[in-house]
């Protein structure tokens, strides 16, 4: 029998402890397949966050390291600065990244550290039960916002692609989106050029932001869930590339 | 040099291969020595955002197997507490020095010994331990730094260095010199790249029942082989001694001068200074309390070490407290008077309360 479609070696065989809908596996999947297609895999060191993904070593089967709650980017700078032949990526949902460890995000980009983020936003802090990101959108209900957010008092909705775009240390970020098979595809590419750029020596930091479903915490199903990224998080958080 | 150059450059001798940090008066010379030295060897230095951050730029160096280090002052310190303990629980090297200044708060910038709790106690959330060494002159700061390094990757534990803000600032002579280390374990937990063997996981996480419990148990053995093989602490003239003082640090150096005056006076003096102030010299001193003698701790705080010298005599001779807080530093005039009221029958509180 002719094999079509087999997992990739980096993806290990393991149980998956997401929630049904969860996005975590799909982005696990598309960063294998690119550490795999672009052969890095001896050489590629990831870091897993405080949040759902914190298990992420359990999937990808390159070495990892779990750090503190927001910090993956100044271990990452620890590592590159010390190991510049490697490939480093953190893996960072957007409680980790742009709440509790918006500082050392903006200043690894603004140092141009020479590394790739891969930036879950799924608008709401997951693991602990749904509570308010700095990326849950205006009117929307969480464990924190129970009449939904509101600006005054909650704050607006954080973009921190846009705000990294501006620095000149920023040399890519992409926007993308998980709600349909074209947008995985598109993810997929933006994951792969943003490891290239690391593998090529590109002067610089680059961030793909994932827009990712969290149907337990939304409670939607997850069909739905797809569906309310694709008309109501992408109106707050537009999808494309913002640089590079 | 000033000691805050001379333990920068020892840790160049000692292999050093990144240095982060942020800076924060009175350790200023370190990151500037750094940023100049470093790159020289074609090491890393990198200026951080934060002290947070320069704590997790070691974690990151320190998990691939590098040896990394960060310096600060007693409020950067406190920021770098959360990764203190993320280090004890993956179980990775790091040097941390820290040029203690006055306390709470932004205090002052003058010579202090407040973190002596921080350090040896904890600071961080966990049961754990970090490796502190306390030198009290130029020379012993900057030979402490191949020790700490050697410490830690022989533990794989955090070590502290606990300096002053006059430690770090006076000058005196020093032999900076590379020395044989020890023989340390190969780092095959380091993340190098899963090339050719399974994949290295650096984490302090274990969600499923008992496995903290257990890798506590396993942080404490560790911890004891550390108590039970790595105290330092010198003594001096401790036999006859009628009154002991234990001081460390720049503390002790004023105590040797206040002792030596005492021994001119006809006053049976004698110090203790630990150097590793976790582990804690408690068997020295527990010895040196089984013949009844007077025990004074000299300190730049309240009273914090006290306290273990306290557990250490375990009741079995008063101790007693002198200290200055906040940036102040006793004379040693302050200190022999100390000792004058405490051994001379006339003016004895210990012997008018029949202790004596």
């Amino acid at each position: 029998m002719k094999t079509v479609f087999a997992r990739t070696p980096t993806l290990k065989d393991w149980p998956t402890h997401y929630c049904p809908g969860c996005g975590h596996g799909i982005a696990h999947r598309l960063i294998a397949e690119v550490i795999d297609e672009l052969g890095i895999h001896d050489r590629t060191i990831g870091i897993a966050p405080v949040g759902c993904a914190v298990l992420a070593y359990d999937y990808l089967d390159v070495d990892m390291v779990e750090v503190a709650h927001g910090r993956a980017p100044a271990v990452a700078t620890g590592m590159k600065r010390t190991n510049p032949e490697m490939i480093i990526f953190s893996y960072q949902g957007d409680g980790d990244l742009a709440a509790i460890g918006t500082a050392e995000i903006i200043h690894a980009a603004h140092r141009g550290e020479q590394i790739t983020v891969i930036f879950i936003n799924n608008a709401v802090f997951g693991m602990t039960g749904g509570q308010m990101a700095p990326t849950t959108v205006l009117g929307q209900v969480t464990a924190t916002t129970q009449k939904g957010r509101q600006a005054v008092g909650d704050g607006y909705p954080l973009q921190v692609a846009e705000l990294l775009a501006v620095l000149p240390g920023a040399i890519y970020i992409e926007r993308c989106s998980l709600h349909n098979p074209a947008e995985i595809r598109k993810t997929r590419k933006a994951i792969k050029h943003a490891f290239e750029l690391q593998v090529g020596g590109a002067q610089g930091l680059s961030m793909v932001e994932i827009l990712s479903p969290c149907p337990t915490n939304w409670r939607m199903t997850p069909a739905k869930a797809m569906q309310w990224i694709e008309n109501e998080l992408t109106k707050t958080f537009p999808l494309g590339r913002l640089k590079g | 040099m000033c000691g805050n150059e001379a333990l920068a450059e020892a840790a160049v001798i000692a292999g050093v291969d990144a240095y982060f940090g942020y800076p924060i008066t009175p350790q200023n010379e370190i990151p500037a020595y750094m940023s100049r030295r470093m790159p020289e060897e074609g090491r890393v230095f990198v200026q951080c955002e934060s002290e947070l951050a320069a704590i997790n730029m070691v974690f990151g160096a320190s998990a691939t197997g590098k040896r990394a280090m960060t310096s600060s002052s007693s409020p950067g310190i406190s920021l770098m507490q959360e990764g203190i303990s993320y280090l004890a629980g993956a179980e990775l090297p790091a040097v941390v020095v820290n040029v203690m200044r006055g306390g709470p708060g932004l205090g002052n910038i003058a010579p202090s010994q407040g973190d002596y709790f921080q350090a040896a106690k904890g600071g961080g959330h966990g049961d754990y331990r970090s490796i502190v060494l306390g030198p009290s002159g130029v020379q012993e700061l900057a030979d402490c730094m191949p020790l700490a390094f050697d410490l830690a990757d022989q533990y794989r534990m955090t070590v502290i260095i606990l300096a002053d803000g006059m430690l770090g600032q006076m000058m005196e002579p020093v032999v900076l010199e590379k020395k044989p280390g020890r023989k340390l374990p190969p780092k095959d937990w380091a993340l190098t790249g899963a090339k050719g063997r399974a994949q290295n996981i650096v984490r302090s996480l274990w969600l499923k029942e008992g496995v903290v419990e257990q890798h506590n148990y396993e942080l404490q053995a560790k911890y004891e082989q550390v108590q039970k093989n790595e105290v330092l602490c010198e003594q001096y003239q401790v036999d006859d001694a009628e009154i002991v003082v234990v001081a460390y640090g720049i503390a002790a150096r004023i105590v040797r001068s206040a002792v030596s005056k005492a021994r001119e006076e006809g006053i049976k003096g004698g110090w203790i200074r630990p150097i590793t102030l976790w582990p804690f010299p408690t068997e020295q001193i527990s010895r040196a309390a089984e013949d009844f003698k007077i025990f004074l701790t000299v300190e730049l705080s309240c009273g914090q070490m006290v306290e273990d010298v306290r557990l250490a005599v375990a009741g079995k001779a008063p101790v007693l407290f002198y200290g200055r807080p906040g940036g102040g530093v006793p004379t040693v005039e302050e200190i022999l008077e100390r000792i004058r009221q405490l051994t001379i029958p006339e003016t004895s509180e210990l012997h008018k309360s029949g202790l004596r």
